[in-house]
């Protein structure tokens, strides 16, 4: 492999970042290729790099290796991709039900671009000076590149592919079904089980005294975008709920996301009260108010952290909405966290796109990641959540979250707050539920944020925000490499597969949708497959130090752009430190070692047993285990 | 620990005290002379002043009474509660204890009266005293004195001693390692450390170009100095070039020899002979370099390519101006100052142009590598004295291509190679006698370090070598005990330290060198400086170095040597230029828009080696796009109580990973144990697996310890939002569509 390794494979790493996520889930074969030996071959980041068969096979592959059910198209030779980095590179394009394939022509040189249409987020056809009779289109898409093809126009006035792909790729714009529900492997875990309330709320001690568990929304009456199962004040009973909804955007009542194990201090969720222009007040909402804080003996005092900056609450007031006025509810106090909405953060998420892609500017790179803002939201995220993990947790005060609807802020912050306080949710199968719960369950629109399979990329409602968290967590994980058990690759392998539409976890904007839907029945979990490779996705270094509460410094000194995800396709900034890698080539090391003391001491005790009992006091002291600590 | 309970709004003392009652100080006079302690003092150290009470606040809400002194060594401050092992920084210094500060190490100090901070100017103090002192350290500590509950007599005496003695003019002799040696007569102690090389003998020499197989001749002409004073006693040059040579321009105008790559380039570098206007003189002296450049082409059988750092690349009071306005973001003294400058981070420290600098320094040094690994050429560096930037680019050269100067000894040889003994002046760029004409002052040494780190982080496997031991090696630039950072030349130091009246055994005074770490740290604590990823070289591999191998040269092919018409008169510059040119026609279609490929040969011959496998005993090369070029976290940020991250920050990985390393040390211990059947000799390596924090770790680890800073959270304050540019944004409804459904 090394020898390949050279000058002409770097297409194949630069396609292999996705495969790593993507192509792997074709074939569950494939060990670790050779290759991951290699830094900057960009397995550092992802150790776990699978590639379809033996790497050395892309070379012969003229196709994709199809997924169950993926159903060739469309295959065009002689097209150019146009690769920013590389120049211009001939190949064959391949397309599917599901992705779009282009492979180099040149035997000698693999390189592969597995692209799944689902990323796409709109096709154009590009202007500018090309050679006569050949036409370009550009591929932009939701990961933060753009792919630009060329190729001969077709004499016989056939269309082009990539009128094709744009039917393909966007199958909800002509009521066909994203490929989610076509794709039919089987895992032997199911994803779908991964998350029962129940169970997650008797993990907590709930219910308890304090705190019942309704079903009043057993049919999605009480509020449309809420799960069924909700845990709300033992002593208000289900008809107070349904005044209170009343008073509350969407009916988005106040209900329980998490209880501290000790001081009994809740966080509790909802949307912004309906207080309006004139003021509106509701008693039972105040009841209710009244009700969380007492909930917890521990404190006088209830926090309500609305995520909005204060103006914008207010502008809500003309609209009906609003915020809670101190008045109105004694012993509460209200914070304002001044977390921008969901235009502010697109449009941040554009300028940042323009920053890192194709090219970095030579100069200037920190003013220009200034001037996106991007991670100044960040920072007010993680510093809104860390407010709200600190009264939790050091104050024992209950805390109530909202924004203006409470799926989008709100549930950024009441789950990066839940990962600061209980260390459950930093392993891979708490993050899952947290995801499950926190944004799946109530009520995060993933498809009008992320638009899967819709044409109308410029819609107004589209919106990073759960890229948003996913990069907060990315950069807790940096800040404590020992408090989680998922990796890099982790993280990223769910944003893939928030655009792929492979897997069913992140369509439809609600719980009761995912119901009508099936989904559970016809689609398959990303946690199936995630679960089902676990090795790839662990962190070697976690330390399990659950009841360790963190809190994040959220000063931008500490605070980094994400480049294993941001600016993965640009080959030179493959350079990430490999001590993941390192690390797990110590502990192999030191099985290795272990095997061979431990042989050792065995032809020690025969031989000295054979060689009379000379020193049967040859007592190896057993090696001492890694020191766990902190 | 006085905790001094939040307000205490009493009648209180102006400026400082809004927060300290006169009451809570509990100190009859009978009992001050009792409990005021004395600094534990070096040889040599003697005290000049000291003030009792002095308030020694941390944070706002805390503070600790005790007593203030100044030495010819340190400022010191003897805290009158007994400091518990336990809670002391895991990298204690044997010199200097966390509340002293070396006079040499002060940067900046102001007087705080009535809230205003006041810049105190050495020489300009008059009678008064300031109720409040700031003490700014070039190690970035930031202490706060309150001098209000002092005697005055005391407290006036305590602030114009350390003014004077850290801000004023001072002579070379004053330097606290010449008291300290006068005391310690160990005349052994640089003998202790063989493995560093200190390039002081022939033979040191020598063996040095043996290692690197350098065809070139060690010369000593310069034996006591009879040449030139600038110059070592032993230094290497081409073989043609004759004593005379060096003799006729005081070793101005020689190629003086710096390494040599196997593939037969090899770095030199030369003084500038001064530019005359008398035309004869020039012509001669035209002659003479261009005779020199020849000597050194045939040495080496390659043409040699010139670098001409004498003409305004990086101006050294550029850097100097660059890192004061860097270095005060990290100077912090209070929280509101720490959230404040977090608004803008990133234009802020891009303004300062310190990590431009870095970027820069970086890119020239890989220009010259290219020249040296691509394209056999010998590189030939030209400065006045050829002892700043020759300095800095010659060793980040030899740390990039060879492995031997990324292991500690090797940098540490490196450093006495390049910079000691090839006197970079120390005593005027760090300024340490505090002169008043600072235009001499630049932070050279600190850059390389820097350019060190920046290859370490991304790099981390190809260094023996931790993050924390360049750390200490720049706070050890500061320290006025060791003669590897005090002179401006050998001559200076030989001169310096020679002693008067000989007594019977010595001649000369033996100033210690850094590198003896034993002097500052115990051998458990230097365990920290051990890079746990280090992948050592397979021991199979006997040669020390890996032979040339040919380079993979498919994608396009770099000038080679033979097309080269004329070596002599190739100028770099040019050099470059053509290479871009005609890189830039290889690969670039005419559907990519030019100026977005206009890459520079520095960026092609990244990307090149970046396709080849990885060899960690190779060259290695920086990337240099801004994204890769972060802040030295560690140095800068280690102090600041409201930056760490508890429980958490790089150095968590890193104990793992030492954990492992030495858990396998142990292992392998075990089996040689086995295998002999006999004890055999304890663990060689450490690791810092051997400190069992008593507390969490946090990022500031090894540095501060964490007594007392709180660990509850930072919240940021004062978030001042720049987002005014999207405002018609973010007065949009989120929700302003109410969304039709898909499914």
């Amino acid at each position: 492999m090394e020898k390949s390794e050279s000058s002409e494979s770097l297409g194949s790493k630069l396609s292999s970042s996705r495969q790593a996520s993507i192509d792997s889930l074709s074939s569950s074969s494939t060990s670790r290729s050779d290759r991951s030996f290699h830094l900057r071959s960009n397995t550092c980041k992802s150790p776990e790099l699978r590639v379809l068969g033996d790497s050395n096979n892309w070379a012969d592959l003229e196709e994709p290796q199809l997924l169950p059910n993926e159903s060739l198209k469309e295959t065009v030779k002689d097209v150019t991709y146009i690769c920013p980095f590389m120049g211009m590179i001939r190949g064959t394009l391949t397309v599917t039900n599901y992705r779009l394939f282009f492979k180099r022509v040149e035997k000698d040189s693999a390189f592969v671009l597995d692209v799944p249409l689902g990323v796409i987020s709109r096709i154009e056809k590009a202007g500018g000076a090309l050679s006569r009779g050949e036409v370009s289109y550009v591929l932009v898409c939701k990961d933060i590149r753009n792919l630009k093809f060329a190729h001969k126009q077709d004499t016989q006035g056939r269309t082009s592919v990539f009128e094709t792909v744009m039917k393909l790729a966007f199958p909800v714009s002509h009521n066909l079904q994203v490929f989610a529900y076509e794709y039919g492997q089987i895992y032997p875990e199911n994803g779908w089980k991964v998350y029962d309330p129940s169970a997650e709320y008797k993990r907590m001690g709930l219910p308890n005294e304090s705190w019942r568990m309704t079903r009043i929304n057993e049919h999605y009456e009480l509020c449309d975008t809420y799960p069924v199962m909700l845990l709300v004040p033992a002593n208000i009973p289900d008809e107070d709920l349904k005044r209170v909804a009343t008073f509350r955007a969407k009916n988005r009542i106040p209900v329980l996301s998490w209880i501290h194990p000790e001081s009994q201090a809740t966080v509790v969720r909802c949307s912004q009260p309906m207080v309006g222009a004139n003021g509106k007040r509701s008693k039972d909402d105040e009841k209710y108010l009244q009700a969380i804080m007492d909930a917890n003996a521990q404190s006088h005092k209830l926090f309500i952290f609305d995520a909005r900056p204060s103006v914008n609450a207010v502008a809500n007031k003309t609209k009906g909405g609003g915020f809670e006025s101190e008045d109105a509810y004694q012993n509460a106090e209200l914070v304002f966290l001044d977390i921008h909405n969901i235009h502010v953060m697109r449009e941040s998420l554009r300028k940042l796109k323009e920053v890192v892609y194709p090219n970095i500017e030579e100069s200037h790179w920190l003013s220009n990641l200034e001037s996106t803002h991007w991670l100044e939201h960040i920072k007010l995220i993680l510093a809104g959540a860390l407010r709200i993990a600190d009264k939790v947790e050091s104050g024992k005060t209950s805390v109530v979250i909202h924004c203006s609807d409470g799926w989008d802020r709100t549930a950024q912050l009441t789950s990066l707050a839940m990962l600061m306080l209980d260390g459950h949710y930093r392993t891979v199968r708490g993050f899952q539920v947290l995801i499950e719960k926190e944004w799946l369950t109530f009520g995060h629109r993933f498809q009008m944020r992320i638009g899967h399979g819709d044409k109308n990329h410029s819609d107004a409602d589209r919106s990073p925000v759960f890229l948003q968290f996913i990069d907060c967590v990315w950069q807790l994980t940096r800040q404590f490499p020992a408090a989680f058990e998922f990796n890099e690759f982790f993280l990223i392998t769910i944003l893939d597969h928030l655009y792929s539409c492979l897997f069913g976890t992140f369509l439809c904007n609600s719980e009761q949708q995912r119901i009508k839907e099936g989904l559970q029945k016809k689609t398959v979990s990303l946690w199936s497959y995630i679960n089902s490779h676990l090795e790839e996705f662990l962190n070697p270094l976690y330390v399990n130090y659950s009841h360790h509460v963190l809190y994040p410094v959220v000063s931008m000194r500490h605070l980094e752009l994400w480049v294993g995800y941001y600016i993965r396709w640009n080959p030179r900034m493959r350079l990430q430190e490999p001590i993941h890698h390192c690390y797990k080539e110590l502990l192999l090391k030191r099985a290795e070692l272990k095997k061979k003391v431990e042989e050792l001491q065995r032809e020690l005790i025969s031989r000295s047993a054979s060689s009379s009992s000379e020193r049967a006091a040859s007592p190896t002291r057993s090696v001492t285990p890694v020191q766990t600590f902190v | 620990m006085l905790s001094l309970g939040s307000g205490g709004g009493k009648a209180a003392k102006p400026s400082f005290i809004s927060y300290v009652t006169p009451e809570e100080i509990k100190i009859k006079d009978g009992e001050i002379s009792r409990k005021q302690k004395q600094p534990d003092l070096q040889p040599g150290e003697v005290i000049f002043c000291s003030a009792y009470p002095v308030l020694k606040c941390e944070g706002p809400q805390r503070g600790v009474y005790g007593t203030l002194c100044c030495t010819n060594f340190k400022i010191s401050f003897i805290s009158e509660e007994s400091l518990s092992e336990e809670t002391a920084p895991p990298l204690s210094n044997k010199l200097l204890g966390e509340n002293d500060i070396a006079l040499s190490c002060v940067d900046q100090i102001y007087g705080v009266r009535d809230e205003k901070k006041k810049l105190i100017i050495g020489g300009q103090v008059k009678n008064k005293y300031p109720p409040k002192l700031l003490i700014y350290c070039k190690d970035f500590r930031v202490f706060q004195f309150c001098l209000s509950y002092a005697k005055e007599e005391e407290a006036k005496k305590i602030f114009q001693g350390i003014v004077h003695h850290s801000l004023e003019p001072k002579s070379l002799k004053c330097a606290f390692a010449f008291s300290y040696c006068e005391e310690v007569l160990s005349p052994e102690v640089s003998k202790k450390i063989p493995a560093t090389v200190m390039f002081e003998s022939k033979d040191n020499w020598k063996l040095e170009l043996n290692r690197t197989r350098s065809s070139c001749k060690v010369a000593h002409v310069n034996e006591n100095y009879v040449v030139s004073e600038r110059l070592p006693q032993y230094f290497a040059v081409p073989f043609a070039v004759s004593d005379e040579d060096i003799r006729k321009f005081k070793g101005q105008g020689v190629p003086l020899w710096c390494w040599s790559h196997s593939n037969g380039s090899a770095l030199f570098k030369m003084s500038a002979l001064p530019n005359v206007q008398d035309d004869g003189t020039s012509q001669v002296y035209q002659m003479f370099v261009d005779r020199m450049t020849n000597a050194v082409c045939q040495n080496q059988m390659y043409p040699v390519k010139t670098q001409d750092f004498s003409s305004g690349f990086l101006p050294l009071a550029d850097l100097q101006q660059s890192y004061n306005k860097f270095k005060q973001f990290f100077l912090i003294d209070n929280t509101a100052e720490f959230w404040l400058s977090d608004v803008k981070w990133f234009s802020s420290i891009e303004n300062t142009g310190w990590l431009e600098k870095i970027q820069e320094c970086l890119n020239k040094a890989t220009e010259i590598v290219l020249s040296l690994e691509e394209e056999n050429s010998c590189v030939l560096m030209i400065e006045e004295d050829c002892s700043d930037l020759c300095c800095l680019f010659s060793s980040l050269v030899q740390v990039m291509l060879d492995p031997y100067y990324r292991t500690t000894p090797g940098f540490q040889s490196l450093i006495q190679k390049e910079w000691v003994v090839g006197g970079h002046s120390f005593l005027d760029r760090c300024n340490h006698l505090y002169q008043k004409e600072k235009e001499s002052q630049s932070p050279l040494f600190l850059l390389f370090l820097e350019c060190v780190w920046q290859l370490l982080q991304q790099h981390a496997p190809a260094f023996q070598f931790s993050e924390t031991y360049l750390t200490v090696v720049s706070d050890s630039v500061h320290i006025p005990l060791f003669s590897t950072f005090l002179f401006n030349s050998q001559h200076q130091r030989d001169t310096a330290t020679k002693l008067e009246y000989p007594d019977s055994q010595r001649h000369s005074l033996m100033i210690p060198s850094v590198w003896d770490w034993s002097l500052q740290f115990d051998w458990k604590v230097q365990a920290l400086f051990t890079n746990p990823l280090y992948v050592e070289k397979p021991k199979q591999d006997k040669a020390l170095r890996k032979p040339y191998r040919p380079k993979h040269q498919r994608q396009f092919s770099l000038p080679n040597s033979s097309s080269k018409p004329s070596p002599r008169k190739s100028f770099f510059k040019e050099e470059t230029d053509n290479l871009k040119k005609m890189l830039s026609g290889m690969r670039i279609g005419k559907w990519i828009n030019a100026t977005e490929m206009q890459l520079s040969a520095t960026r092609q011959f990244y990307e090149s080696w970046q396709r080849k496998p990885l060899d960690y005993h190779g060259l290695i090369l920086p990337c240099l796009d801004g994204p890769a070029i972060k802040i030295w976290l560690q140095r800068y940020l280690r102090w600041i109580p409201e930056a760490q991250i508890f429980g958490g920050g790089s150095v968590l990985t890193m104990k793992k990973v030492s954990d492992l390393a030495a858990e396998i040390e142990d292992l392998k211990n075990e089996m040689e144990k086995m295998a002999h059947n006999m004890h055999a000799g304890n663990t060689k390596k450490l690791f810092f697996s051997s400190f069992h924090a008593p507390t969490r770790l946090s990022s500031s680890f090894p540095f501060a310890s964490l007594r007392t800073w709180s660990t509850r959270p930072v919240i940021p304050t004062s978030i001042v939002q720049s987002l005014g540019s999207v405002s018609n944004l973010a007065e949009k409804e989120d929700e302003d569509t109410e969304g039709v459904e898909v499914f």
